[in-house]
């Protein structure tokens, strides 16, 4: 087997680490919160930190009237699906492929990813926006609007009492490899086409 | 006789003028540069830990308390044997069954001894033991949620003492009795005392992982007073010592006539012997009538059984199982060192302390060197069993505790001092005053095998002028002391609550570990917890109407209940739903004749209420659990007896 094809084989079962490891992590921390809240977002689940963590945000976020943290969302079907799909097209290339398909699965990985990082913004949005009217507490921004309670898409933020961080976890972290791991299967097998035709 | 007055006066101004001297000398020690060192040796800073948890029996309050050394800051006050509206213990229909005893309902006890479980001589931190002395109980507290959950009544007692200290596996916890009484108690003139007036000594088996307390067997000893105990260890494991005083078997005035002896006893008990002879169906089972009550963390509710019979041993059916051993002058504490060789008799009225030796008494009993018998028990020969005494160090010597480094520290109540000395030489390395008039004193892990040393503390029984003064009754004081060099050095002044008499005390790495945070409200299996709003409700039985209901912050659910009666018994089933750390949510509703509830996250909790006139009536919650705290409210709507208004309850919509 071509150098490149091993590469894209270990590119193509990267990804799969997201359903071992957590994608995204989302942390409150606060003074009277000395251990932090915490919610890991998973390919197919939201999990707490530590016990009861998402019910005691829910608790919280209950004051400004924000929504309860849903139990289970459409992605959580649609994502691995997605993942398990592009894995497989992903060993068929390096089995059966040459690296211009490595190409095209990396094009194919970065939309998708820019996709559900654009999908998991709305939700997020929607999470810090869409605010029960009822709610105990009602905030607004210097401007007038109503203050959105948004936790930040990557980084860390101000919001009321806590501070909020959004950042990437070890699940990421295989995705991400796995990309880089197919872009560098197209690059090792290109260089080795043209030595080829040199040849 | 006027002369004689005088004379006395002087003399103690004398004693009053070389004490304030003495006072004097120390303070200024510790005034200027030093000053300053001894105040960081107690600084735990803001958000910081103390090294070590004290456990501080309250005596007559009696419940616990938990402190934090090297800081002297009180975290906790402990339930154990009284009704404690704060929480609602003794006062909710959970508990009120942990106060149970052969005499009814007891609100009140008097705690003496506090002892932490032991796993092969070193202190494990799994529970803490400590006695009632009044109606004779046991109680265990879990030092996983540190409540109380378990006590135990023991028959045949009374001023139950001598207790409550843990063998070296935790095998027993040992309770003693104070008085001798007639066993079975009986109708009989008291001057009949003497022959006829016996003394129990009760080994409470402790099931290894449970921690569930039993009666193994009680041991029925000549009426004499049982004062105070300790297990041997190391060597001497599988021994019991035993302090008496009162051997003159009086029943009046024992101010005097228990102290006409020049030397009363230490029993010294093989408990493995006696402990062989019950397993092989010795002793004899004896009608008795004591409660055993034990807390259920699952269903949050504590169950009281009433025991109907109790193993008994008369020491003459066990030869060579208990001797006495002659100490000086109505001994008070009986502590054993760290390596079980060591038995020290703090003789209250006498000039020297007297320290015993195991190995000398295995000798003299193995070559039958008695000096007499009292009751068929051998008495060995005070010669023959000296280790040494400590000459003159002090006046009244009451407990002894051990650094674990070959020293001793021994109180002493009428010199008002702690006293260091060297076991082996018995010479007095040093001597610090206390203030005032000391009882216990406790070291880390002082009754184990493996002492923690570095502190001792000195619990006093007289405070007079050391805090702002505060009207007639004052709380006890307790010093603190670095008993890390040669020397001790006075580090800390910290008041106590109620009035501890022992403590016991260790590193705090091993119980904040454990220590939990929530109860599970998935493991919740009380009858009427309602573990969602979904299951909220409320029942009519007769004239009991059962409201289960729910706390999350920050509401009652329901909030709106009407149909209740005038003569309605009215229980408020409250499950807290919160799962955070330290979301406490109260309950207490007006003019009820009881206390307030605390219920912890995950927990039931259950009042009763029986109102006696119709109107609206509110409740509210009392923790300030949340920024909406002040809204957590809720109506009862009463009812004349005879009116048809149907049951309805409500939460966030109005009651059609």
């Amino acid at each position: 087997m071509k150098k490149s094809n091993i590469i894209m084989l270990l590119a193509a079962i990267l990804p799969l680490g997201l359903f071992l490891f957590p994608l995204w992590r989302i942390t409150l921390e606060a003074p009277q919160y000395p251990i932090p809240l915490a919610m890991n977002i998973h390919i197919n689940d939201f999990s707490d930190v530590h016990p009861h963590d998402i019910k005691n945000i829910n608790l919280m976020n209950h004051y400004v009237g924000m929504q309860y943290i849903p139990e289970a969302i459409p992605e959580f079907k649609i994502f691995p699906a997605g993942i398990l799909i592009v894995s497989f097209l992903g060993l068929l290339i390096a089995w059966k492929g040459n690296y211009k398909w490595f190409l095209g699965w990396f094009i194919l990985m970065i939309v998708m990813s820019i996709a559900g990082m654009y999908d998991f913004y709305l939700w997020e949005h929607d999470y810090g926006h869409n605010l029960d009217p009822k709610a105990i507490m009602k905030f607004t921004n210097k401007d007038g609007t109503v203050m959105g309670f948004q936790p930040p898409l990557y980084g860390s933020r101000d919001i009321l009492n806590f501070r909020a961080h959004s950042y990437p976890q070890l699940g990421a972290l295989f995705l991400g490899l796995g990309i880089a791991a197919g872009l560098l299967a197209y690059v090792v097998g290109k260089k080795k086409d043209k030595k080829t035709l040199v040849m | 006789m006027k002369n004689l007055l005088k004379i006395n006066i002087a003399f103690i101004f004398v004693i009053a003028a070389f004490t304030s001297c003495n006072n004097a000398k120390s303070s200024n020690g510790k005034s200027g540069a030093l000053a300053s060192n001894v105040a960081e040796k107690v600084y735990v800073a803001p958000g910081e830990h103390d090294e070590f948890y004290a456990f501080l029996s309250g005596g007559y309050s009696g419940n616990l308390t938990v402190y934090g050394l090297p800081s002297g800051r009180m975290f906790k006050e402990i339930p154990v044997f009284s009704q404690f509206p704060t929480s609602g213990y003794g006062y909710s229909e959970e508990t009120k069954p942990m106060l149970n005893t052969s005499h009814g309902f007891i609100p009140w006890g008097d705690s003496h001894h506090p002892d932490i479980s032991q796993t092969n001589g070193e202190i494990d931190g799994r529970f803490i033991f400590i006695n009632e002395n009044n109606t004779p109980r046991i109680a265990k507290i879990d030092l996983r949620t540190f409540e109380t959950t378990e006590i135990i009544e023991v028959p045949n007692s009374a001023g139950n003492h001598s207790s409550s200290f843990v063998t070296e596996n935790t095998e027993y916890v040992v309770a003693g009795t104070r008085f001798s009484i007639p066993i079975p108690q009986r109708d009989m003139p008291i001057k009949d005392y003497k022959g006829n007036f016996q003394g129990a000594l009760s080994f409470i088996s402790v099931a290894p992982e449970t921690g569930n307390m039993d009666i193994k067997f009680q041991i029925l000893m000549p009426g004499f007073n049982y004062d105070l105990s300790h297990p041997g260890r190391g060597k001497s494991h599988g021994w019991f010592f035993f302090t008496t005083y009162n051997t003159e078997e009086a029943s009046t005035l024992l101010e005097v006539n228990a102290s006409q002896n020049d030397k009363d006893f230490i029993a010294a008990i093989n408990w493995k012997k006696i402990e062989a002879y019950v397993n092989n169906g010795g002793g004899t089972m004896m009608p008795a009538n004591y409660a055993h009550n034990v807390y259920d963390e699952e269903t949050h509710t504590a169950t009281s059984t009433m025991k109907k019979e109790v193993r008994v041993v008369n020491p003459s059916e066990v030869p060579g199982a208990v001797y006495f051993l002659p100490t000086p002058k109505s001994p008070h504490g009986c502590d054993v060192d760290p390596s079980g060789e060591y038995i020290v008799g703090n003789g209250k009225l006498s000039a020297n302390l007297t320290v015993h030796s195991f190995t000398k008494m295995l000798d003299a009993i193995e070559n039958k060197k008695f000096a007499g018998e009292a009751y068929g028990i051998p008495i060995l020969n005070f010669e023959d069993v000296l280790a040494g005494s400590v000459e003159q160090p002090g006046l009244g010597p009451l407990h002894t505790e051990f650094d674990g480094k070959g020293n001793a520290y021994t109180t002493f109540f009428i010199s008002s001092e702690v006293v260091k000395w060297k076991l082996g030489t018995w010479e007095v390395l040093d001597r610090q005053p206390t203030f005032y008039s000391v009882g216990h004193l406790t070291i880390p892990g002082g009754n184990s095998s493996k002492p923690q040393g570095k502190y001792m503390f000195a619990m006093n029984k007289i405070t007079k002028d050391r805090y702002l003064p505060t009207g007639p009754e004052l709380e006890h004081s307790a010093q603190l002391y670095d008993i890390s060099g040669d020397k001790m050095e006075l580090l800390l002044d910290f008041p106590t609550h109620g009035e501890p008499h022992y403590a016991a005390a260790m590193r705090a790495d091993l119980i904040k570990e454990r220590s939990q945070k929530i109860y599970n409200l998935e493991d919740n299996k009380h009858p009427y917890a309602a573990k969602t709003d979904a299951d909220t409700k409320v029942v009519r039985k007769g004239n009991e109407v059962h409201i289960y209901m729910t706390t999350i912050r920050s509401h009652f659910s329901p909030d709106n209940i009407e149909g209740v009666k005038v003569g309605d018994k009215v229980y408020f089933h409250i499950t807290n739903l919160e799962q955070d750390f330290d979301v406490p949510h109260g309950f207490a509703m007006i003019g009820q004749n009881s206390s307030e509830l605390l219920v912890m996250p995950g927990q039931t909790k259950t009042s009763v209420w029986e109102p006696k006139q119709v109107g609206v009536w509110p409740f509210y919650c009392t923790d300030f659990c949340s920024a909406l705290h002040q809204e957590m409210q809720g109506y009862v709507r009463v009812s004349a007896v005879d009116s048809d208004t149907p049951l309805k309850w409500s939460l966030g919509e109005d009651i059609e």
